[in-house]
């Protein structure tokens, strides 16, 4: 078992020095990389803190829908194929649910401001 | 390659095709254009100073496979757009082995915006964004109309060859997308047939690769992706979600509306736009971006630009999931 602080607090702890500290003494192209390498780490931040409930969530999913045991990859790639097949389409129950659950999951982590994301998760 | 090196060679080069330059001065590589190579300079002159822009191919690296114009046909593209009136900066010299730059060209520089957010967002602009999905429209109906025996050979697309190539690629990733399954269900089950009308197709027709002044459209950029195939590919590739940059109520790159574009289009073609159509290119251009960007974390892996910019590219392909739900599978 290794040592506090946790990966996550640490990386947090980098991506806030770099935003205060040093962002505001760059300039032009650098610049540019650097908030890109900002966005890298809050990005990492919150798939630390998220990741693990959403897979949980995501396999159980799975499970149900496709009523086989397997891992994450397994079974994603199995209602992939299923999809491609055309035995499994949005008409099947579960399908576009899960489809919704797990695509918003990913957003929460690669792009929690991105417009559609912030539309869908306005009460309706 | 140094900055210094390259402002030498520009130097070198604008010599012997710029009748009394005298130099080169602020040579700049600008930031964006994640797969080519674009720098800003100065070409001193008698008469003043001359903008220019060079657009390049780092050496060891292709753009997008098999995809890609190439630079040389760029050049002739922007030159035969530019002769025909459609907003387009003018080419001053296509670089030749002596220049030792690479492949490319060589452009005047036009004065303007190119960045999204500035554009939608910033007063200097307030004025020019309603007439903006308009003067699209003209612009692509302009492109749409050069003659076809003047255009430099090109690769010839339709919707079937487009979704076969993207099934390839997503089957390839070894990473399960449903999906991009079921957007490319959608697409086979939806294919309008080849269009009647074969044009000139831009391929990348989308802010980034527009600069836009306080009076409009100034000039189209980018030719890279540009193909022949059916013409309202490019009028839905514009109204893909990822363009609006978060003004997502107006379809048209966050600044306009479907009949705003379409309007332009008739009225300078001639043409009525089939928005059937349009809707299927936005289904797959919402696609076809999702798999840029996965192939962008691809090329972060393996090839030679090991650029967090690619890699973090790669997690933009889940903003392409959630838009293509909500376009085949909207919530209540």
């Amino acid at each position: 078992m290794q040592d506090e602080p946790r990966p996550d607090e640490l990386v947090k702890a980098v991506a806030e020095f770099l935003r205060n500290d040093i962002a505001p003494q760059i300039s032009g192209h650098a610049a540019f990389k650097l908030r890109v390498a900002i966005n890298a780490l809050d990005l990492v931040t919150r798939q630390l803190t998220l990741a693990g409930d959403s897979d949980a969530a995501e396999l159980h999913g799975l499970t149900m829908l496709l009523g086989v045991h397997g891992t994450l990859d397994g079974l994603n790639q199995d209602l992939a194929d299923r999809i491609a097949q055309g035995d499994v389409d949005l008409t099947t129950p579960g399908v576009k649910e899960h489809l919704w659950q797990t695509t918003l999951a990913k957003l929460a982590v690669d792009q929690p401001n991105y417009g559609s994301y912030k539309r869908e998760l306005e009460p309706k | 390659m140094s900055t210094a090196s390259v402002a030498e060679l520009l130097a070198r080069s604008a010599a012997a095709w710029c009748p009394g330059a005298a130099g080169v001065t602020s040579a700049v590589r600008l930031s964006g254009g994640a797969s080519q190579e674009t720098w800003s300079f100065d070409i001193m002159h008698p008469d003043g100073a001359i903008g220019a822009i060079l657009r390049r191919a780092p050496s060891g690296y292709g753009a997008a496979p098999g995809r890609a114009a190439g630079l040389d046909a760029e050049a002739v593209l922007m030159q035969l757009a530019h002769d025909a009136g459609v907003p387009s900066p003018k080419v001053l010299h296509v670089l030749k082995p002596d220049d030792d730059l690479g492949t490319g060209f060589i452009m005047q520089r036009v004065a303007g915006e190119t960045i999204p957010r500035k554009i939608l967002r910033d007063d200097e602009f307030a004025g020019a964004r309603p007439k903006l999905a308009r003067q699209c429209g003209e612009i692509l109906a302009g492109i749409h109309g050069l003659s076809a025996a003047s255009l430099p050979q090109l690769r010839r697309m339709n919707a079937a060859a487009e979704i076969a190539e993207l099934q390839r690629e997503i089957d390839g990733f070894g990473w399960p997308r449903p999906v991009f399954q079921l957007a490319l269900r959608w697409l086979r089950g939806n294919d309008p047939g080849p269009s009647e009308r074969v044009t000139l197709v831009h391929g990348d027709f989308r802010h980034g690769n527009l600069i836009v002044g306080p009076d409009g459209v100034r000039a189209v950029l980018d030719w890279e992706l540009a193909h022949l195939g059916d013409p309202m590919e490019d009028l839905g590739w514009i109204c893909v979600n990822s363009w609006r940059f978060g003004v997502i109520d107006k379809p048209v790159g966050g600044f306009g509306t479907y009949e705003e574009l379409f309007a332009g289009y008739e009225a300078a073609s001639g043409i009525a736009v089939d928005a059937q159509r349009v809707k299927f290119w936005e289904v797959m251009g919402t696609l076809r971006w999702g798999v840029m960007c996965v192939g962008m974390m691809q090329r972060f892996r393996l090839g030679p630009d090991h650029s967090m910019e690619r890699a973090m590219i790669g997690r933009r392909s889940s903003e392409t999931e959630i838009d293509l739900l909500r376009l085949l599978a909207p919530r209540g």
